[in-house]
């Protein structure tokens, strides 16, 4: 599977990301600046977790009207999967690829702990290793993760099944206790917790593994 | 005009004697802060040369940035620590956030990518109606920085005492890792050579901050509030790529960060050490406001800015990186073969100084200093008996020992993927692993204060002595520290005897246990109104695991383990956590440090850890034994008895303080072998309970675990959220 | 020229800093709070003197970047 990680400045999961991805697939993907025009012919674009541009004006506000961040539209809509962890969640609900907003947590804290996760689809590209029996554990670590979409947005979102994770003990005030969320097609996905941070190589646990295990499982 | 530039009369006279003119408005700000106290350690510097700086580790000790030290394989680890007390005090969020941004760029100047923040934050008493917005001010601009940069915050301390409600402490640590053979200095060399200027525009920032760090405060701070600085975390990322990347490229000479005041001794520093002088154009300095005058540019503290000396012919490829990532970059001057810091402005000359009497003629006190009064010796049995897990408890929710997670849940532990443990984890001190290897840093930081109050010389060889044994119980070999000397007003003989006492018992300790001082900082004058603070010698200790397939820590165990105390107990009770808390005695003589028991009890645990006869390891230290074992049941989630005592009070015996011990885990296969090492090193090792249920029992008094640690958890947020 | 666009939440969006302020004037005292709406005012110097013309470029901005139109609203002004 080829993936590349894109870096925009402020981006600070990006090492994290490709390290993952380089311990699953045994390939280290590429890197791609924010500035490039080009998005080299990959199977799958990580938006990675950070602070893009300092969050300022809202998190993920600038890196969304990035230059790359047209590639990766195109990408998305060739079929190409995209997948946005934190930070990246956010700059894909600003550019439109995902509905919904990510707002301040409702504790107004930044919050970085070990949460809880029900998987709600297993049949997505990104999710297709696990189980829904029972919880996964994965850590977030973010200031704005409040997930809000309007009623409809929600009735819709749920009537779907687009909710890929929900919270078992929400850390944030997310709606409807969503943690991630996929596009209709099934080939975007956003999600605030950290599956790079859950690769069986810290304190935090494994669980992160069969997230990177799932997306290569689509490729070999 | 002098006055208000914090120089004495005789410091204002010896710059005219060696200009041989009065100097210019420029000038007397120029040398008023590179003479200020904060500079030029002009009050601490004859002492601190009593401790030890070298050792086969030390790559390089204090006087630059940063110390650095070998941890194998070509790697070295960078580390300082740095307070930024006065600024968090007046303006806790962005005083916090720009200490951690400042101690970073120390780290990362000298080639280092940073990998761990820590944070030693002393508070005044929790119902002081100060404490509570300091904390959460404090709290959120360490996280504000340190999670937006992408370094791990993975340890600290924090402590209440009443004698911090004026001066509040904030000391950031911060741990980097470069190659061995690729560190970066701060001389410059050469004639001619650019001078070039990165990162943030300058502003009017923090004008004379560094003249602010080194006066006392009174009431009429709120009228300083302009001069505290904001940090840009979003800039200071890019700084750290765009510096690390240049670096890469062996453009550079010498690298220095722009801190406390700023151009002025960022370039003073370039030019002294490298014996060369020194041309700015000031018209090319990068400015965020327009009219600013020299003396502001000059003084101005705006933060994320670096100087950098270029090797010939390197500019513009130097230029693209900084460009590239969007920051400000010009070059604004040159070396010179003249010694001078030499200053132009709208084609004027407005600066021209010699740099060496500025810097090493700077002025240099043998301030009189007064040995502390001797403190008694607590009686213990002269204390009321207790019930000990009643007496247990209350320790556990005391303000000093209750649980952070309010504090460390807003701190980013885990980014950059190699966080094995941090606050969350039993572990005496915060493990890092060395990206892609098998081996890692333990860090811890480390004071007693109420300890150096009552005793300065053994409460500084103790800061040192519990930083060592934290490294050891953590599994690591300590390799040296740095630290942060936060006293009162030097000027008083008193609080100068404090300084001095409590620097001979560091360097004494340091000396005894091969665990050097590689860098450092002091922050003198804490009092507000004339009351000082608690003296506060933090030490910020590093070390190596070499092996992390070996034990470390003290977060896992299984049921029907033995609990082995090493070291002596006599049931130490002056200046203990107990006598504090549930008697309310304080000032009594603090433990005595036995540095060679410490040394060869610590090298026992250490062998003891690398032979892998060891479940877990936990220092002895706030709260005695008890409190170790009521650490480690929370951290395992399991049950742990102790024993009491046949010669001792109880109270005595759970809770005293003695130095040099450890609380081993050992499975009773491994027992037999952990015995017979004992005996051949002559340690003191005895059985003192095992684990087992779901209690916390001091011998026949006991209560639930859980809710011991419903308890622990509650006093924070209550505090915080009520 | 300048404009001031104020951004703040639409009425409908929960705006937990809001509530945060509410609490906190309640503990000071000021009980006549009812509430707190929390937003932003960005400022911009903008070149030209036709006042219509830079409302509508300003109104654009917000639309593209300055504000998120899922949870936020805006108005703009122009001053000389």
């Amino acid at each position: 599977m080829r993936a590349a990680v894109i870096v925009f400045p402020g981006s600070n999961c990006d090492r994290d990301a490709a390290s993952a991805l380089a311990q699953v697939t045994g390939q280290a993907p590429l890197m791609v600046w924010h500035q490039s025009n080009e998005l080299p012919a990959v199977d799958l674009v990580v938006l990675p977790g950070g602070f893009a541009y300092g969050d300022y004006l809202r998190p993920g506000a600038m890196a969304a009207r990035s230059v790359i961040m047209r590639e990766v539209c195109k990408h998305a809509e060739a079929g190409g999967l995209v997948a946005g962890i934190c930070n990246g969640f956010q700059v894909l609900s600003e550019v439109g690829l995902l509905p919904g907003v990510l707002m301040r947590n409702a504790g107004l804290k930044f919050v970085c702990k070990p949460v809880a996760l029900q998987v709600e689809r297993i049949d997505t590209p990104f999710t297709s290793q696990y189980s829904q029996k029972s919880p996964i554990t994965i850590p977030v670590a973010h200031h704005d993760g409040n997930f809000y979409a309007s009623q409809d947005e929600l009735t819709r979102l749920e009537d779907q099944g687009q909710v890929v994770f929900r919270y078992v003990d929400n850390p944030n005030g997310s709606a409807n206790n969503i943690a991630g969320i996929v596009n209709q097609a099934n080939n975007v996905l956003g999600m605030m917790p950290h599956p790079e941070r859950a690769m069986g190589t810290t304190g935090d646990g494994g669980d992160g593994v069969l997230f990177f295990k799932s997306l290569l499982g689509g490729f070999r | 005009m002098v006055a208000d530039h914090g120089l004495s009369p005789a410091e204002y006279a010896k710059l005219c004697e060696q200009l041989g003119r009065e100097p210019n408005l420029n000038e007397l700000g120029i040398c008023s802060v590179m003479w200020s106290e904060h500079c030029s350690y002009k009050s601490s510097r004859i002492h601190l040369s009593k401790f030890p700086t070298t050792g086969p580790r030390v790559i390089c000790g204090p006087g630059e940035n940063a110390g650095v030290i070998d941890i194998d394989d070509g790697d070295a680890a960078i580390f300082k620590m740095e307070s930024h007390n006065h600024p968090s005090f007046i303006e806790p969020y962005q005083g916090a956030a720009t200490g951690v941004g400042g101690i970073m760029r120390d780290v990362f100047t000298m080639g280092a990518r940073p990998v761990a923040l820590l944070n030693a934050l002393r508070f005044g008493a929790p119902e002081h109606e100060k404490t509570r917005s300091l904390v959460s001010g404090v709290v959120a601009g360490i996280g504000g920085y340190g999670n937006c940069v992408g370094v791990p915050t993975v340890g600290g301390e924090m402590n209440f005492d009443p004698g911090y409600n004026g001066n509040i402490l904030v000391n950031a640590m911060c741990v980097g890792i470069a190659k061995a053979d690729q560190i970066f200095y701060s001389a410059a060399k050469g004639v001619g050579n650019s001078i070039l200027y990165v990162g943030a525009r300058t502003g009017r920032d923090g004008i004379h901050g560094a003249t602010m760090a080194s006066a006392e405060f009174s009431d009429d701070q709120e009228a300083k509030r302009p001069t505290v600085q904001v940090g840009d975390p979003f800039t200071e990322k890019r700084l750290i790529e765009a510096c690390l990347e240049l670096m890469a490229t062996g453009n550079i000479i010498a690298i220095q960060d722009m801190g406390a005041a700023g151009l002025t001794s960022s370039s003073i520093e370039m030019a002294d050490k490298g014996g060369v002088g020194i041309e700015i154009d000031l018209d090319k300095v990068p400015l965020r406001e327009a009219n600013m005058t020299p003396y502001e540019m000059m003084l101005s503290e705006s933060q994320e800015r670096m100087l950098i000396v270029l090797k010939p012919g390197t500019e513009t490829s130097s230029r693209q990186i900084f460009t590239k990532w969007e920051l400000d970059v010009a070059v604004i001057g040159q070396t010179t073969d003249t010694g001078r810091l030499v200053l132009s402005h709208k084609d004027e000359v407005v600066c021209d100084l010699p740099i060496a009497p500025l810097s090493d003629l700077a002025p240099q006190y043998d301030r009189p200093w007064r040995e502390t009064e001797p403190a008694p010796v607590l009686d213990m049995s002269t204390l009321p008996l207790r019930d000990p897990i009643d007496a247990l408890a209350r320790l556990m929710c005391a303000p000093d020992m209750a649980s952070k997670r309010w504090v460390w849940e807003q701190y980013d532990r885990h980014v950059m993927g190699d966080t094995l443990a941090a606050s969350a984890s039993g572990s005496d001190a915060a493990i890092v692993r060395i990206h892609g290897s098998n081996k890692a840093l333990a860090m811890t930081s480390d004071c007693t204060p109420r300890y150096v109050k009552a005793n300065p010389y053994v409460g500084g060889k103790q800061a040192v002595a519990e930083s060592w044994r934290n490294l050891i119980a953590s599994g690591a070999e300590p390799i040296a520290i740095t630290n942060c000397l936060n006293f009162g007003n030097p000027e008083r003989p008193e609080i100068m005897g404090q300084f001095v006492r409590a620097v001979e018992g560091m360097a004494e300790a340091c000396t005894a246990l091969d665990y050097p001082v590689v860098s450092g900082n002091v922050s003198l004058y804490n009092e507000t109104n004339g009351a000082a603070i608690p003296p506060t010698p933090t030490v910020g200790g590093v070390g190596l695991i070499r092996d992390l397939s070996l034990p470390t820590g003290f977060g896992t165990a299984v049921e029907g383990d033995l609990l082995y105390l090493v070291g002596h107990t006599s049931g130490w009770l002056g200046s203990s956590l107990y006598a504090r808390e549930i008697e309310g005695i304080t000032g009594h003589e603090p433990p005595p440090v036995d540095l060679e028991l410490e040394h060869n009890n610590g090298k026992f645990v250490q062998s003891a850890i690398g032979a892998s006869l060891v479940r877990a390891v936990h220092d002895v230290s706030d709260g005695g034994l008890a409190a170790a074992a009521a650490d480690m049941a929370m951290a395992s989630g399991k049950g742990m008895a102790l024993e009491g005592s046949d010669i001792l009070p109880a109270h005595a015996w759970y809770f005293g303080e003695d130095q040099g011990r450890y609380l081993l885990m050992v499975s009773a296969n491994n027992l037999t072998r952990l015995q017979d090492m004992a005996r051949n090193d002559d340690i003191s090792l005895s059985y003192v309970g095992e684990v087992i249920g779901d209690d916390i029992a001091l011998g026949s008094s006991r209560m639930k675990l859980s809710e011991l640690r419903k308890q622990w958890e509650q006093w924070l947020p209550a505090l915080m959220e009520n | 020229m300048k404009a001031i666009v104020h951004v703040r939440l639409k009425p409908d969006v929960l705006d937990p800093q809001g509530q945060a302020i509410t609490g906190a004037l309640h503990a000071l005292g000021f009980t006549e709070v009812i509430g707190a709406r929390q937003g932003k005012i960005i400022e911009l110097d903008l070149d030209g003197t036709d006042h219509n013309l830079a409302k509508e470029r300003v109104e654009t901005m917000c639309g593209q970047l300055l504000a998120n139109t899922v949870i936020e609203q805006f108005t703009v002004t122009i001053e000389d």
